[in-house]
């Protein structure tokens, strides 16, 4: 960490002690949420979500596969997120980090728990089905990625348009995008930091470098479908419990954004 | 996850297919210092899973960018050897679960591990899956913090990971493979027993907020016999050197 990152550090948890944030949030309010759908035309469907200073674009691309073994009547969903370098100072080209592969493989985990994606309508015929790729594009970090990872995925899922099978030369047929994409369910993911032993919703950067754990809790507005625990530090039953019940009263407030 | 349709029937009267009750952990077995290379190890049968953990260390930290001149840094690999599941062949080398799962497990050892006691250096952590059946992260965890205690690694507290999870409308704890392969959810919880400070917490599924709580409160119970048993594995290193002496050996 460079100094002055722990003179900000310090501060961060000076001011959290007095119950009091950098950018003068209540404890679990989210920054503002800005969503743009429809940003790249060559995908099925897209998203770029702002969550204050984050950005993360979304990009859905629908490409017919076999279906897996054990689910021989379904489509498939595949989630990838990529940290680039362009996004901060600390991100480096190469292989996937275990950060990347965290972040991507717990909002895969929401989606698929709660069933937002309708699998058995990407059914086409046998030995085919559409796989749907979801690629998370981290353009710029400040904290949170996972709430503004998720944000984007579901906005670029509610945003896609199938392509046209053509059955006669089996293949897909890009050119012609017409019916949605099956959207069953919402999924809303809060995320948790927990610096010393005060607890915020929506970590900005600053805050982040400062926390000693986060907990990450989705739910679809009835029910709890994921949930992550990271980083060093550790909760309480008792902080958990209370942490599911803002997770559930936070669900209207994004899942309203995300239908606008 | 194998589709709900075709899931047998797991619960029948009451009981689980293998006879536990809804709160019944599989057998567990832990042996201590198995491994002569390493500082610390464990093996470790728990129904029919079979898991190796070993540690290395405090080593000096290499390569050297990856140290830290104020404490010690974890290093974890969870791997499950291909052969053993049921079924094919699994792939060689890390897949994107194992990393995942890795890198949780660092994270909650971070959490009891005084990391200050040994700056510049490097503590490795090597959990082997030799055969698996179901809730092999939280078997893993249970071995190696075995393994941590017997290399001497100053720890605060020796965890123990056990997950509860739903079939249907019953909270259950500690899922086989089969259980694990149909259910509804599944929340893998490592706990330090010394306060139940939840160290590691993963779920996905279906469950409502008492659900949770329920399985949440089932792993606390779990814990307590577990821990017995981590510690147990613990003490007979000692029994076994003292009678040992005692023979001359």
């Amino acid at each position: 960490m460079e100094p002055m990152d722990e003179v900000k550090t310090y501060y961060i948890k000076e001011l959290l002690a007095r119950g009091k944030r950098e950018d003068n949030r209540g404890m679990f309010d989210f920054r503002q949420i800005r969503i743009k759908r429809g940003v790249i035309q060559h995908a099925e469907g897209s998203a770029q979500v702002e969550l204050g200073g984050t950005v993360v674009l979304a990009g859905v691309k629908l490409q017919i596969e076999e279906p897996m073994e054990d689910t021989p009547k379904q489509g498939n969903l595949m989630v990838a997120a990529e940290l680039l370098p362009l996004a901060h100072a600390d991100f480096e080209s190469g292989p996937p980090s275990p950060e990347s592969i965290e972040l991507s493989r717990v909002v895969d985990r929401g989606i698929r728990a709660a069933e937002c994606i309708d699998l058995e309508s990407l059914f086409i015929e046998e030995g085919k089905a559409w796989t749907a790729f979801i690629d998370l594009y981290i353009l710029n970090h400040d904290g949170n990625l996972l709430d503004a990872s998720s944000i984007a995925a579901m906005a670029a899922i509610m945003d896609t348009k199938m392509p046209r099978y053509d059955a006669e030369k089996k293949v897909a047929d890009y050119t012609v995008k017409t019916e949605p994409l099956k959207v069953k369910n919402i999924v809303v993911s809060t995320t948790f930091g927990k610096v010393g032993s005060t607890i915020v919703l929506d970590t900005n950067m600053h805050e982040e470098n400062s926390m000693d754990t986060r907990l990450t809790i989705e739910t679809d507005g009835k029910a709890v479908r994921a949930i992550q625990k990271g980083l060093h530090g550790s909760f309480s039953v008792k902080e958990i419990e209370s942490l599911v019940d803002v997770a559930f009263n936070k669900y209207n407030e994004v899942k309203s954004i995300l239908e606008h | 996850m194998a589709s709900k349709a075709d899931r047998p029937e797991l619960i029948i009267k009451g009981k689980r297919l293998d006879g536990r009750a809804f709160n019944e952990l599989r057998p567990i077995k832990i042996e201590a210092g198995v491994l002569k290379n390493a500082a610390g190890s464990a093996r470790l049968e728990w129904g029919d899973n079979r898991v190796l953990a070993a540690v290395f260390g405090p080593i000096e930290c290499q390569p050297k960018h990856t140290s830290d001149p104020a404490k010690a840094v974890i290093k974890c690999k969870y791997s499950m050897a291909p052969f053993s599941s049921i079924g094919e062949h699994g792939r060689t080398g890390p897949n994107r679960r194992a990393i995942e799962i890795s890198k949780v497990t660092k994270e909650a050892f971070e959490n009891v591990v005084f990391l200050n006691e040994y700056p510049g250096s490097e503590i490795d952590i090597f959990i082997e899956v030799l055969q698996s059946d179901g809730g092999t992260r939280c078997a893993g965890i249970t071995a190696a913090a075995v393994a941590m205690a017997n290399a001497g690694i100053h720890m605060k507290d020796v965890m123990y990971a056990v997950s509860a999870g739903k079939v249907g409308n019953e909270m259950l704890l500690d899922f086989n493979m089969i259980e694990d392969n149909y259910s509804d959810s599944d929340m893998p919880m490592a706990i330090s027993p010394k306060d139940n400070s939840v160290l590691l917490l993963q779920m996905d599924g279906n469950n409502s907020k008492e659900e949770l709580k329920k399985g949440m409160e089932m792993v606390l119970e779990a814990g307590k016999k577990i821990s017995k048993i981590q510690r147990d594995a613990l003490l007979e290193v000692y029994r076994k050197a003292e009678a040992n002496a005692e023979k001359g050996v």
